[in-house]
């Protein structure tokens, strides 16, 4: 078996009458960190929605390890291994750090609510086992100490890092992240590079992110995908990228030509 | 001494009111849906203890038989009416519930009869008086009020403490993002049905010792009130349930005490309408700011 986890050919999708994404073909590998870049609309989140099956493709396919995904529902791709966080962050507020990243975990234990209530030994063991790799997380991601805390009440960059800790709970094999960097300081873009860094090290798993810092997704994509209109204009290396004049244009615009 | 046995008739009262409200809540909570027909549950469930006991089964197995009733025929409404709609526009959810309602009423009509049925309460429990300090005091108000707090520390327990609780609260704040954190929300919502029907048919029974007349449309006002203290209470808040319960079944009991019972329910709506003025979230609601 190749080590591809995420394959997806001609994908496309319509609203009514709009074509939000076409043809869009692209292999993801484990263990590889590829970018997904644009313009504002050219239909990013729409593929991670694809991606996550929220919503149904109109053409083409999506493999996951090599198996169709076509029948799959938004809980069973989860299960299955793919994992996402949001474009704006969407923690369980309420709720505090260690719950936030115990709900990711919920797909691993496996308790039903007789031995829950009667607190049989078994609740005790899935409970406490749980909580273990849960507080592991929070351990690796410096988030140990604020464990109580509630998520509503942590730092814009503490809530991102939350985030992704959560979506690592359900253990990925592919972890999408939305605009991880939005509305972030250089500082905490720093500290994010090195957690992403960090995740594909340890977990060894693989991710996509879409971005729009540049200075992030050339720092540590080994590939990147340029959409526009909801087509891919370029695919490569970031240095390709960087001296593609389609994606140059698309950012820019096309400059006048000089007689 | 008036004052003290009808505080204990408010409280029993409101105990019966706080646990239909908590079904409401709760699954409003869940899917922002007004389940209309959840008093309606509650009627279904007064039948079959009233049948079943008729039938002089054992009181234990009455009860167990109608929360078991009660809570399939939620799980069964939910599959089938509320299920295929959970992505159709709230309005339609909503139109269903009460179309839900109607039909449950009307199928009791139709096979219980329209007029009411006396509920054979010596048959489940020997009314007795008790004194204290010169308050007397009925044993099903005792009851019901025992039963009320032990059932919502059961619930508190199951939302706080267990991992379907944990899944409930994290599907109330953010549906898609538990769904997509790979939570199964169709288990969560035919869960929260569930435990709210099945807090709606202990509460058939304790309506039934309180108000031992059973006719198909005593879920419709009973429910009503209820879905008011619920919204009193803050709607989405299972202490708001409870609070609002209580608070209206005091409120009730005050307004018979004073004379006027003809204005009970009056009082009832007029209560909900200075709540929904001044503080729309209810008491233990959160002000919810826009983001602007």
């Amino acid at each position: 078996m190749s080590n591809i986890v995420i394959e997806c050919k001609n994908l496309g999708i319509d609203f009514g009458g709009l074509t939000a994404v076409d043809n869009f073909n692209k292999s993801i590998k484990s263990s590889q960190i590829s970018g997904l870049i644009g313009p504002n609309g050219a239909g990013k989140t729409t593929i991670f929605n694809l991606l996550t099956k929220v919503y149904k493709p109109t053409r083409g396919s999506i493999l996951f390890n090599g198996n169709d995904t076509k029948n799959m529902s938004i809980t069973s791709i989860n299960k299955a291994g793919v994992a996402r966080t949001f474009q704006n962050i969407r923690l369980f507020n309420k709720m505090t750090v260690l719950e936030n990243v115990l709900v990711g975990l919920h797909n691993r234990t496996n308790c039903n609510l007789v031995s829950s209530i009667l607190r049989l030994p078994t609740y005790f063991r899935s409970e406490k086992k749980a909580k273990e790799i849960a507080l592991n997380l929070l351990e690796i991601f410096d988030m140990k100490d604020i464990y109580k805390e509630n998520a509503g009440n942590l730092s814009y960059g503490t809530q991102r890092k939350l985030e992704i800790t959560r979506a690592l709970a359900t253990s990925p094999k592919i972890l999408l992240l939305d605009e991880p960097a939005a509305g972030m300081n250089p500082k905490e873009t720093e500290d994010l590079m090195e957690t992403i860094k960090k995740i594909q090290n340890d977990f060894k798993i693989a991710i996509l992110l879409i971005e729009h810092d540049m200075k992030l997704v050339m720092g540590i994509c080994s590939e990147i995908t340029v959409l526009n209109y909801g087509k891919i204009i370029a695919n490569g290396l970031p240095i390709e990228i960087q001296n593609n004049q389609k994606v140059i244009e698309a950012y820019l615009g096309k400059g006048e030509e000089i007689a | 001494m008036l004052f003290f046995s009808q505080l204990i008739n408010g409280l029993q009262l409101g105990s019966i009111y706080a646990l239909i409200a908590l079904g409401y809540s709760m699954v409003y909570g869940i899917i922002r849906l007004l389940n209309f027909a959840h008093g309606d549950i509650l009627m279904v469930g007064a039948y079959v203890a009233l049948f079943s006991l008729t039938a002089s089964f054992d009181p234990w197995l009455v009860i167990t038989l109608t929360i078991i009733t009660s809570t399939l025929l939620a799980i069964i409404i939910e599959k089938v009416t509320y299920t295929p709609l959970r992505n159709a526009p709230r309005l339609s959810v909503l139109i269903t519930a009460i179309g839900v309602s109607i039909l449950l009423q009307n199928l009791s009509q139709f096979f219980f009869g329209a007029s009411g049925r006396p509920f054979p309460v010596h048959l489940l429990l020997e009314p007795t008086v008790f004194n204290f300090f010169g308050i007397n005091i009925n044993n099903n108000s005792i009851i019901t009020i025992i039963v009320t707090i032990v059932s919502m520390i059961v619930l508190t327990f199951i939302v706080k403490r267990t991992r379907l609780g944990k899944a409930m609260r994290a599907v109330s704040q953010d549906l898609d993002a538990a769904r997509l954190m790979g939570v199964n929300v169709n288990n969560v919502v035919t869960f929260t049905f569930a435990v709210g029907a099945s807090l709606a048919g202990i509460g058939s029974i304790l309506y039934a010792l309180r108000f031992p007349l059973i006719s198909p449309n005593i879920g419709g006002i009973l429910g009503l009130k209820a879905f008011v203290a619920a919204i009193v209470g803050g709607i989405g808040s299972i202490p708001g349930a409870m609070i609002g319960g209580y608070t209206i079944g005091i409120l009730e009991v005050l307004v018979i005490t004073f004379g006027l019972s003809g204005w009970t329910d009056g009082v009832v709506f007029l209560l909900l309408i200075i709540v929904l003025m001044f503080k729309p979230t209810g008491i233990m609601g959160k002000n919810i700011a826009e983001k602007v």
